[in-house]
C-alpha cells in the first residue's frame, strides 16, 4: 500500500432531479497522475457525477475534494485546477477554431500576444492548424472534439475532466482520441473519464468504477473487475428458446459449475463465469441426460462486458439516446 | 457497493494550488472578461450579419414607408413629416431591437459552450455583462441609420449635430437600460422564442400607441391618457426637443430617470437569477 496524492476524493455524492436520484451516494478516489475512468450506461449517473466534481452542479448530498479543495467551499479554485470536455462539444459554432480559443485564453488572463500563441501551439499539437480560421460549423466531430479538449488544456490544468469523449465518434477518430488521450497523461496530468464503452476504459484507465443507477457497483483496474468473473466464461445458445428449457439449464449451470449463470432470454443465451474448464464436461453430460440441447457453445476470455453484466444484472445498452437527452434536460436545471 | 479490490489507503490529498494569473474574479479581472465576452459577441455579429437585420434594414424600410404614407396625411407633406418619424422610428427600433439581447442571451446558455464559461474560474457575471455590452453597439447602427436615412430623405435637425449625438446617446442609453427586462426574461425563459413572444406583445402595443406617428390630440380620450403616460412618448419627445430645437427639455430627464429604474430593478433582479443558473 502506498501513499498516493489524491486528485478526486468523493464521498457519498448524492444528486436528486426531483423524486429521481441521479447520483446516490457515490464514492470516488482517483489518484494523482492516473486515468480513471467511469463506466456505466446511459443514464447510470456519469456525467452528473462529473458535473458536481467539475462545480458545474451543486451537490444535495455528501462531499467531494479536487485536488485538495472542497468544490462547494472553493469552487473558483477547483475551477482553476480543472479542465473540462463535455460530452457535448462546448464551443462556440459561429466562430473559428483560433477565436475560440483566443477567447478562452483571454478570459483565463492570458495577454492577447499569449493568447495567440496559446491558440496557434494547442491548434498545432491537435492537428487542426489547418482549420484554423474556418467556421466550426464546416468542423467534423471528431475535429470539434479535438478542438474542445484543445480549450480544455488552454491553462494547463493539472486534473482534466473528460465525459464522453469518443461517443459518436468512427472508430479511426477514437483511435486518435484515445492516443491524445495518453499523450496527456504521459505529460503528468490526471485524468477523470466517463464512458459507455467498456473497451474505452479497458483501453484507457488505470483504474474504473462501474457506475449503475447513480451507485458505485464496483470499483478496481480493469484486471481485477475482469478476474472477478472469472478467468474466462462458458457461452451456451440452446437450441430450444422456451423458459423451461432455460430454466432447467440454468440451474444445471449452477448445480455443476458452482456459480450462477447469466440468462439472457432473448437469444436463449446462458453465460456462466468458467472457473474450472474441467467441469464443462460435467456440465454437458448433465444437459445430455436433461434433454436440453445445444444450439451453439463457446468458451470466452472475459470482456468487460461481461462484468458490466454481471455486476448491474443487465446488458449495457449503448443506444439508448433518448436516456442521454433527458439526462442531459435534467442536467440543465439549475445547480 | 462492491469493492472488488482493496483500494490503497490513500488519504492524504494535498491542496494543490492554482497557478498564479489563472482566471480571476477582481473588479479589474471581471471588467477585463466582461469585453472579452463583448468581444466575442461583436466577432458573432461579424460571422452572422444577418443578426442586424432589425438594426439595419428594419429602420430603413420603416422610415421610408412610414414617412411616404403617413407624410402628406398628417404634416402636409413629406419634409414636414420628417422631424416628426425620425425621433419616432429611432426610439421604436432602438428598443425593439434591444429584446436581441435576452433572445441571444437564452440561445447561448443552451449552448455547450456555456457549460465551458461556467467551469472557467471567472467572474459569474462576465459573460452576462459581455452581452449587454456588446449590444450597445446594435443600438448604436441603428441609431446612425435611422438619422443618416432621415438625413438622406431631408431632414435637417435644426438642433445641430451635438444635439443630434446626444440624442443618439439618450437613446443608446435608454435602450441598453429596458435590455435589462429583456435579459432577465432571457434568462428565466424557457426557450428563446418565448423571449420574443413575450417582448413584442408587449412591444408592439408600447411603440405603437404612443406620440411615435401622430399627433395624439387625434386620440379618443383614454388613448390619448395612455400615449401621454407612455414611458415611450416622454423618451420620443426628449429626442424631438433635442433634434428639432436643440433643447434638453424635461422629458429627457424624466427617460434618463426611467431608464435608471428600470436598472435598478432589472439589473440585480437579472443578476441574481443568472447567478443562480450559472
Amino acid at each position: 500500500m502506498t501513499t498516493t496524492p489524491l486528485a478526486v476524493e468523493a464521498t457519498g455524492l448524492v444528486k436528486t432531479f426531483g423524486s429521481n436520484r441521479a447520483v446516490d451516494g457515490v464514492d470516488l478516489r482517483v489518484e494523482a497522475g492516473t486515468v480513471y475512468g467511469v463506466l456505466g450506461p446511459n443514464g447510470a449517473g456519469k456525467t452528473t457525477t462529473i458535473s458536481m466534481l467539475a462545480t458545474l452542479l451543486r451537490p444535495d448530498g455528501g462531499e467531494a475534494r479536487v485536488l485538495g479543495h472542497d468544490v462547494r467551499r472553493e469552487p473558483q479554485t477547483v475551477r482553476s485546477l480543472i479542465g473540462v470536455t463535455g460530452q457535448y462539444a462546448s464551443v462556440d459554432e459561429t466562430l473559428s477554431a483560433t477565436e475560440n480559443l483566443v477567447i478562452f485564453a483571454r478570459l483565463l488572463g492570458l495577454s492577447r500576444g499569449d493568447a495567440k500563441r496559446k491558440a496557434v501551439e494547442l491548434l498545432e499539437r491537435f492537428g487542426l492548424s489547418e482549420a484554423a480560421s474556418r467556421p466550426l460549423k464546416k468542423f467534423s466531430g471528431g475535429m470539434r472534439r479535438r478542438l474542445d479538449l484543445a480549450a480544455s488544456l488552454i491553462a494547463q490544468p493539472p486534473l482534466i475532466f473528460l465525459d464522453e469523449p469518443t461517443t459518436g465518434l468512427d472508430p479511426r477518430t477514437r483511435a486518435q482520441m484515445w492516443d491524445t488521450i495518453r499523450e496527456l497523461v504521459a505529460t503528468g496530468s490526471t485524468v477523470l473519464l466517463t464512458t459507455q464503452y467498456l473497451d474505452e476504459a479497458d483501453q484507457l484507465a488505470d483504474r474504473i468504477a462501474v457506475i449503475d443507477h447513480g451507485r458505485v457497483v464496483a470499483e478496481g483496474t480493469a484486471d481485477e473487475l475482469k478476474s472477478s468473473v472469472g478467468t474466462a466464461s462458458l457461452q451456451l445458445r440452446l437450441a430450444d428458446a422456451d423458459a423451461d428449457a432455460l430454466a432447467t439449464a440454468a440451474s444445471l449451470v449452477e448445480r455443476v459449475l458452482g456459480t450462477p449463470a447469466v440468462v439472457s432470454p432473448e437469444g436463449a443465451r446462458l453465460t456462466a463465469p468458467m472457473t474450472a474448464p474441467d467441469r464443462v464436461t460435467d456440465l454437458l453430460v448433465s444437459f445430455r441426460e436433461a434433454g436440453v440441447s445445444l444450439a451453439e457453445m463457446s468458451v470466452q476470455k472475459p470482456t468487460l462486458d461481461e462484468v458490466f453484466l454481471t455486476i448491474t444484472g443487465s446488458p449495457t445498452s449503448a443506444d439508448a439516446d433518448t436516456d442521454t437527452e433527458s439526462e442531459r434536460a435534467l442536467e440543465g436545471s439549475p445547480a | 457497493m462492491t469493492t472488488l479490490a482493496p483500494t490503497p489507503t490513500t488519504t492524504s490529498s494535498p491542496r494543490v494550488t492554482p497557478r498564479p494569473g489563472i482566471g480571476g474574479t477582481g473588479p479589474a479581472a471581471t471588467v477585463r472578461q466582461s469585453f472579452t465576452m463583448a468581444y466575442r459577441g461583436l466577432v458573432k455579429i461579424r460571422r452572422t450579419p444577418e443578426q442586424l437585420f432589425d438594426v439595419t434594414l428594419m429602420p430603413i424600410v420603416f422610415t421610408v414607408m412610414f414617412t411616404y404614407i403617413f407624410g402628406g396625411a398628417i404634416s402636409g407633406d413629406v419634409g414636414s413629416y420628417l422631424p416628426v418619424i425620425i425621433p419616432g422610428i429611432l426610439v421604436q427600433t432602438a428598443i425593439t431591437s434591444s429584446v436581441v439581447t435576452g433572445v441571444q442571451l437564452r440561445e447561448d446558455m443552451d449552448k455547450g459552450v456555456f457549460d465551458r464559461f461556467r467551469s472557467l474560474p471567472i467572474a459569474r457575471i462576465a459573460p452576462l455583462a459581455g452581452a449587454l455590452l456588446a449590444d450597445t453597439v446594435r443600438y448604436a447602427i441603428a441609431t446612425t441609420i435611422t438619422f443618416v436615412v432621415g438625413i438622406v430623405m431631408g431632414l435637417r435637425p435644426a438642433g445641430g449635430l451635438g444635439a443630434v449625438l446626444l440624442a443618439a446617446l439618450l437613446v443608446i442609453v435608454v435602450a441598453w437600460a429596458i435590455s435589462w427586462v429583456f435579459a432577465y426574461f432571457g434568462v428565466i425563459a424557457r426557450t428563446a422564442s418565448s423571449v420574443s413572444g413575450i417582448a413584442n406583445l408587449v412591444l408592439f402595443p408600447l411603440t405603437f400607441l404612443s406620440n411615435a406617428f401622430v399627433p395624439t390630440d387625434t386620440l379618443p380620450a383614454w388613448l390619448r391618457w395612455f400615449t401621454e403616460v407612455n414611458p415611450v412618448s416622454h423618451l420620443i419627445t426628449a429626442v424631438r426637443d433635442l433634434v428639432n430645437h436643440g433643447v434638453v427639455g424635461g422629458d429627457l430627464w424624466l427617460s434618463l430617470l426611467g431608464a435608471a429604474v428600470v436598472v435598478a430593478v432589472f439589473a440585480p433582479l437579472t443578476v441574481r437569477a443568472y447567478m443562480r443558473k450559472a
